[in-house]
């Protein structure tokens, strides 16, 4: 009767063991209660849960209970008790029958002041884990087979607590490494893109910084689109490499201080695609990079080149660096053309939205220009591109305004007037 | 006088007597509380530790396990620990596993 009331109470507390090993997240807390549960079951009045560590060949102790403040929270572990462990299995080992070990012939003192009776290494996967040490019973009665049995059973269920939390730290720490090199890796990337745009921005003395300034226009408008980080940072790249075609054109084409004649322009209007033939090898981390490369100066009206695509067959993203690029070439010294006041080219920009330029893509570049100007974005985009002064034109941001006015009507009150005129015509 | 502590889990009886109430905290890892409070109580200057088990209807092994750590802090201190209002079922489970070797069951 006594051995069945034994065997339901151990019972109980195996099961909740299982239940402890398998629902809670905090690790700590599950050793404490495994131990609990442990002593509780058997009546067993002192022990520790220890984890071993294979590169300190050390026991370093989890939960410790009635072993009193100055029991070592660490164990070195010799290649012979290592050995002797492993081979052992999980099989609970009397410690006063175990001195042949270094193990317990260094630390016998320690452990028979505390009267500690059992050792019990926890192997999983013929690893070793970490161990629990047991003290005396309440009954003062030594351990049964059947005690013995027990403990083997619930220390199963704590070695692979402690083995899965093992795991998951090795696979955090997998993935923090991971993570580091990809971080490295898209750095490098980032910094061969920008030496790639420097290249390319070299061989036109009059364009210096063309590339970088198209990246970081891209950027913009892939931001003022709420576009997410990545895709942000795969539009700078789309605009930092546009031009890479122009690597192979002659430097006296490009650099010429004079319209060029139709058989250098037919020689200069191949860098897009040769720019294509460049990146399209290349693994980007961004798709459409090379897209942007070959189709930046397609137009929506199909007046574009190489391929004369009309408006949905043109990819967003050279929609976006053609954009970038033509707003650049406008705001920039050319060797045959001043670049044109800001107002010009907002104008430039609103007339040809629809045709040149996508309606959308002209409304969230001057958005992010408007939320500059007024204030609203203190990142200073536009004015460390464009220049302080160059933005400070005079009625700039009411051009602005009106600009975007026209774009995208705002109010209810604007759209019926639209909708009205467009009445009118038709009659 | 009966003294209510910020715990709620004790009362002093007297400087030298402390009733513990095991209640619902005993089987749990909270149950934890009751042992810090037991040597809290001890190092008042408490000889005599009673756990009441007037609101505990049963004990699990944590709980166990949690008494064996008051009895050990008690004997370590030089104090007596009483176990009160146990129902049956429980003094069976506490003879079984020899707690009542270690504590009077009042």
């Amino acid at each position: 009767m006594l051995h069945e009331h034994k065997l339901i109470h151990a019972f109980g507390a195996l099961a909740e063991l299982g239940q402890e090993i398998t629902n809670r997240n905090n690790f700590q807390e599950t050793i404490r209660t495994s131990l609990h549960l442990l002593s509780g079951a058997l009546g067993i009045r002192r022990g520790a849960v220890a984890r071993y560590s294979r590169f300190g060949h050390e026991l370093n102790m989890l939960a410790v209970r009635g072993l009193g403040e100055d029991f070592p929270l660490s164990l070195l572990l010799t290649g012979e008790d290592e050995r002797q462990f492993l081979s052992n299995g999980m099989a609970p080992i009397d410690i006063g029958e175990a001195q042949v070990l270094p193990f317990f012939q260094v630390h016998n003192v320690s452990f028979d002041q505390r009267r500690l009776e059992l050792f019990v290494p926890l192997v999983v996967r013929d690893e070793i884990v970490g161990a629990i040490f047991l003290g005396e019973k309440a009954t003062g009665e030594i351990y049964t087979s059947y005690d013995k049995e027990i403990i083997c059973a619930m220390g199963q269920h704590i070695g692979v607590a402690i083995a899965q939390r093992n795991l998951m730290a090795e696979i955090e720490r997998h993935s923090e490494e991971n993570r580091r090199l990809f971080d490295e890796m898209r750095s490098t990337y980032h910094d061969t893109v920008k030496a790639f745009a420097a290249a390319i921005d070299c061989k036109d003395k009059y364009t210096e910084g063309h590339s970088v300034r198209v990246g970081k226009f891209s950027e913009i408008i892939a931001a003022e689109l709420g576009w997410g980080t990545e895709e942000v940072e795969g539009a700078a790249v789309a605009g930092y490499l546009h031009d890479v075609g122009k690597l192979t054109v002659e430097r006296k084409i490009i650099n010429a201080p004079y319209r060029i004649n139709a058989k250098e322009s037919a020689e200069l209007n191949k860098h897009p695609a040769v720019g294509y033939e460049i990146l399209q090898p290349i693994h980007h981390p961004y798709t459409d990079v090379p897209l942007a490369a070959k189709y930046h100066h397609e137009r929506l009206d199909g007046r574009g080149y190489p391929d004369g695509l009309y408006d949905r067959e043109i990819p967003y993203i050279a929609k976006i660096v053609n954009l970038a690029d033509s707003f650049d070439a406008m705001t920039t010294d050319r060797p045959y053309k001043a670049r044109r006041p800001a107002n010009d080219v907002v104008e430039d920009l609103t007339r040809n939205a629809g045709k040149q330029f996508s309606p959308e893509i002209v409304t969230a570049f001057l958005s992010g220009m408007l939320k500059e100007l007024k204030g609203e974005d203190r990142t200073k985009r536009f004015r460390r591109l464009l220049g302080r002064d160059y933005m400070e034109a005079e009625g700039l941001a009411t051009k602005v305004k009106y600009a975007l006015n026209e774009l995208a009507p705002t109010t209810p009150m604007t759209y019926i007037a639209a909708a009205g005129s467009v009445g009118s015509q038709t009659n | 006088m009966i003294t209510d502590t910020a715990t709620a889990v004790s009362a002093q009886l007297s400087t030298e007597t402390s009733v513990i109430y095991a209640g619902d905290y005993l089987n749990k890892l909270t149950g934890e509380q009751i042992e810090y409070e037991c040597r809290r109580r001890i190092d008042a200057g408490c000889t005599d530790l009673i756990v009441n088990f007037s609101k505990t209807e049963l004990v699990n092994s944590i709980g166990i396990s949690i008494l064996l750590g008051v009895i050990d802090i008690a004997e370590k201190n030089g104090a007596k620990v009483a176990f009160s209002d146990v129902n049956e079922t429980t003094v069976e489970l506490f003879d079984m596993l020899g707690l009542t070797k270690h504590v009077n069951i009042v």
